[in-house]
């Protein structure tokens, strides 16, 4: 819920600055569609099998829980790489968050959301250890509830800035 | 590249150069500090009174500082908030001198840009370090009690939460010392506020130890709403729960739906000022009037989380000490509720000014006017519930006698202010420095004072001095009204706020001079507070509560013991009516049954809370001088700290029921 907020207020700010380009590329010029869209669907993918990893979860089958949390993990790296590409890009063409207060906007936006994914990694590597040390006890299975629900809301957070950050940005002229 | 640069960053002996009147101070104050050192050293050495010393810092922290019990933490947060106080008070009665001496050819004890430090200071402090930790001090000691717990729902969070608030307090007071704090005022606008006009690290000590006491702030309200939402006594409906916990309930909502705007902003500030973005900036698409809208989208609510709990203070003790139920529980509750939503749609009349146009101010205006009709429901409420009740005067009863009068008048310069046409007239005078001072002060300060005096008793068990804080209550009373009316009046005529110097053709100085009187006699009410906490522990035999229930109280807590046992409650029996103690003390003996006991599991100590603090705080002052390898460290600790603490599944330790039995 707090987290809703913070997002939130980054959205609202997004929203004021987003046509203050300062002289420097808006929107429409910068981001690539294809690209996004791949990373878009490799991060719905993701949920997907997170969501597999709790059904098994309450199944008790702990290898299976095991297996597709692997392959969250490995689709959440696939989603972070092509982000820090994406940023790096846009980085090495002279357009970093320092060129505009869009940009700055921007990267502070989509960054975070990439943050909270990187700690959402960080997360599941500490419950698969767990799982794989411990079994799926009571306080493991209630600990990686919370971090499936944590792991859609990332999504959720993450259709809304593909729609208002690359979506609304490729139809505005 | 930055990252390769000086291994201390920005940080060189420089930072520990200060001028003129500041600099004497420090000097004066660390060479008494060593002396005193050197003296207590000598003198442990001389009587051999080490082992005495290490055996009471051993049980220091084992007793207190890695408890997880909220009463210790509570009591632990009101001791550090009262040490903030009186740095705050300092800063207030600097501010005072310089503007009762400043006048025409003389400029005062204090430079322009050590004025300016001290009165961002001065606000940061209070609000921050003062008032929220009184109130979250409140809440640690009184919530759980109330409604009828063992503990809070994330015992291990909350100690966490306070020990952020600490690292933001020490961070804060580091500052005096190793560099400079914000010359900005306590918001810090932009583009006052970025690397262009405050190149220093003043504004950067301010950004991170709010941050840092901020996510404190913030977890601390999940904590309580998760706790009064599920830990509530079997049977304690919403619409039974006492009062104070309604308006913790709803100050919790406003902390959980407005401090991730302030972590927000504060951070976009930081990227501004240190990765040289562009969120506030005047050039490059930047845009200042956004970070004044986002600050007090998180500020306005501010204001009612510190007041809210005071309300709910006041709501205990006029009905205990008038000995009669609260008149309108429904509409007190529906009042708070209304104040909590109204809280976020006001907070542009912090800035008529800016330009948004009539139609927006207008409905500003007319907001924060249909937000005293709820406040004015829980004024004559109060008023109503003392109505032919059988009242007693005690220091609690005073401070709330003392908050109806200030309060009422500074809610009525408020709605005065609120028509943005006057308030184009008082924007930035000192009748708003008055009025939210009034508000403050007289609001929130006086209902955690009558806060702590009337649940002192259930905490340690004795109650404080009543004479003594009487005279404490008179000082502060009749000083505050010296130190603000006159406020108001300069305001009208024309005085600025963070003026450090005017000319004696305005006429002011009288003036000013009356709210420098006014401040001493605060002083001269914290000295007796504080003579009050010595006299009372003292004799604290003549003042002990052996009934658990003092005052003739009305809700759960007084039904245990004073101090009640860490588990609070040896039996958690349903509850019925809304002033549950009260009626069963009414029904009288419903006895005969045994009490059935059974285990009890609580948290043990932990010291994670204090190392994450730790960490958090060198993660802060790493950033603030650019020290990057020292802010990874900071970093990686926290997390580390994080990890190892959420992967100890054996945290409980377990009272059996034998041993309760034995107790109760």
């Amino acid at each position: 819920m707090t987290d809703c907020v913070l997002f939130a207020s980054l959205f609202a700010t997004y929203a004021v600055l987003h046509n203050n380009t300062f002289g420097g590329p808006g929107a429409h010029e910068l981001f690539s569609m294809p690209f996004v869209l791949a990373e878009t669907l490799i991060l719905l993918t993701s949920s997907f099998t997170a969501g597999l990893a709790i059904l098994a979860t309450h199944q008790g089958k702990r290898n299976q829980v095991l297996t597709w949390l692997s392959l969250t993990f490995l689709l959440g790296v696939a989603f972070l790489t092509m982000e820090i590409t994406e940023f790096s890009h846009l980085a090495a063409e002279g357009n970093s968050w320092q060129r505009s207060g869009f940009l700055s906007a921007f990267f502070t936006l989509v960054g975070t959301h990439g943050l909270h994914i990187a700690t959402g990694l960080l997360w599941m590597t500490v419950l698969m250890i767990q799982v794989l040390r411990r079994g799926l006890g009571t306080a493991t299975v209630r600990r990686l509830t919370l971090l499936s629900l944590f792991w859609h809301f990332l999504d959720v957070i993450w259709i809304f800035i593909f729609t208002i950050v690359y979506l609304m940005g490729a139809i505005q002229v | 590249m930055i990252f390769l640069g000086n291994a201390l960053g920005l940080l060189t002996l420089n930072a520990l150069k200060h001028d003129g009147f500041t600099g004497v101070m420090l000097l004066a104050t660390a060479v008494m500090g060593a002396l005193g050192g050197l003296l207590a050293v000598a003198a442990l050495t001389y009587f051999k009174r080490w082992g005495w010393i290490l055996g009471r810092a051993k049980w220091l922290w084992r007793e207190w500082l890695t408890s997880l019990d909220p009463k210790k933490i509570g009591v632990m947060y009101i001791a550090v908030a009262f040490l903030m106080l009186l740095r705050g008070a300092t800063d207030a009665a600097m501010m005072r001198a310089q503007q009762v001496l400043s006048v025409g050819q003389s400029h005062g004890v204090l430079s322009a840009d050590t004025f300016q430090q001290v009165f961002s200071a001065h606000g940061t402090i209070m609000i921050f370090f003062v008032a929220m930790g009184l109130m979250f001090g409140l809440i640690n000691l009184v919530v759980p009690l109330q409604i009828g717990a063992r503990d809070v729902a994330f015992p291990f969070m909350n100690s966490a939460s306070f020990w952020l608030y600490v690292a933001g307090a020490v961070l804060m007071n580091v500052s005096l010392v190793v560099g400079e704090f914000a010359a900005t005022g306590w918001l810090a606008y932009p583009p006052l506020s970025e690397l262009r006009y405050s190149p220093g690290v003043g504004v950067d000590y301010w950004i991170w130890s709010l941050q840092i006491a901020g996510v404190g702030s913030l977890l601390s309200g999940v904590n309580f709403l998760v706790t009064i939402l599920k830990l509530r006594r079997p049977g304690m409906t919403m619409m039974k729960m006492p009062m104070f916990v309604w308006s913790v309930l709803n100050a919790m909502v406003l902390v959980v739906f407005a401090f991730p705007i302030l972590t927000a902003t504060l951070a976009m500030l930081a990227l501004d000022r240190t990765l040289g973005m562009h969120f506030f900036t005047s050039g490059f698409g930047g845009n200042p009037m956004m970070y004044v809208n986002l600050i007090w989208a998180w500020g306005h609510p501010e204001v009612y989380i510190l007041i809210l709990p005071a309300f709910g203070v006041f709501s205990e003790v006029v009905a205990t000490f008038s000995s009669k139920r609260l008149f309108g529980y429904k509409s007190m509750v529906w009042a708070l509720g209304s104040i909590t939503f109204l809280s976020f749609l006001v907070w542009l009349h912090h800035f008529f000014t800016m330009g948004a146009g009539a139609n927006v101010n207008a409905f500003f205006g007319i907001m924060t006017m249909v937000i005293a009709i709820p406040t004015g429901v829980k004024v004559f409420n109060w008023l109503f519930t003392m109505y032919r009740g059988r009242i007693r005067f005690t220091t609690p009863m005073l401070w709330f006698l003392g908050f109806v009068v200030t309060f009422t008048l500074g809610g009525m310069a408020g709605v005065l202010m609120a028509v943005p046409s006057v308030d184009f007239q008082l924007h930035n005078s000192l009748f708003l420095v008055a009025h939210f001072h009034t508000m403050i002060v007289g609001g929130v300060i006086f209902g955690l004072f009558a806060g702590i005096t009337y649940w002192f008793p259930k905490i340690f068990g004795f109650r404080l001095n009543e004479r003594l804080g009487r005279y404490a209550f008179w000082c502060w009373l009749t000083g505050f009204l010296l130190a603000f009316v006159p406020l108001y009046i300069l305001g009208m005529m024309g005085a600025t706020r963070r003026l450090d110097h005017y000319e004696p053709s305005t006429g002011w100085r009288g003036l000013f001079i009356v709210a420098g009187v006014g401040v001493c006699v605060i002083g001269l009410g914290i000295g007796f507070q504080i003579l009050q906490m010595i006299v009372s522990v003292w004799r604290r035999k003549e003042n002990l509560d052996m009934t658990g229930d003092p005052w003739g109280g009305r809700t759960l807590e007084w039904s245990t013991t004073s101090p009640p046992p860490v588990y609070n409650f040896a039996t958690l029996d349903a509850v019925t009516e809304r002033d549950a103690f009260w009626a069963s003390k009414q029904k009288k003996a419903s006895g005969g049954r045994k009490p059935h006991y059974t285990d009890i599991a609580l948290p043990k100590n932990s010291a994670m809370g204090i190392i994450l603090a730790g960490f958090a705080f060198v993660l802060g002052f790493a950033v603030i001088w650019h020290i990057w390898w020292l802010a990874v460290v900071g970093l990686l600790g926290v997390i580390a700290t994080i990890i190892i603490r959420t992967s100890t599944d054996d945290s409980e330790y377990t009272i059996p029921a034998a041993k309760v039995e034995e107790a109760a």
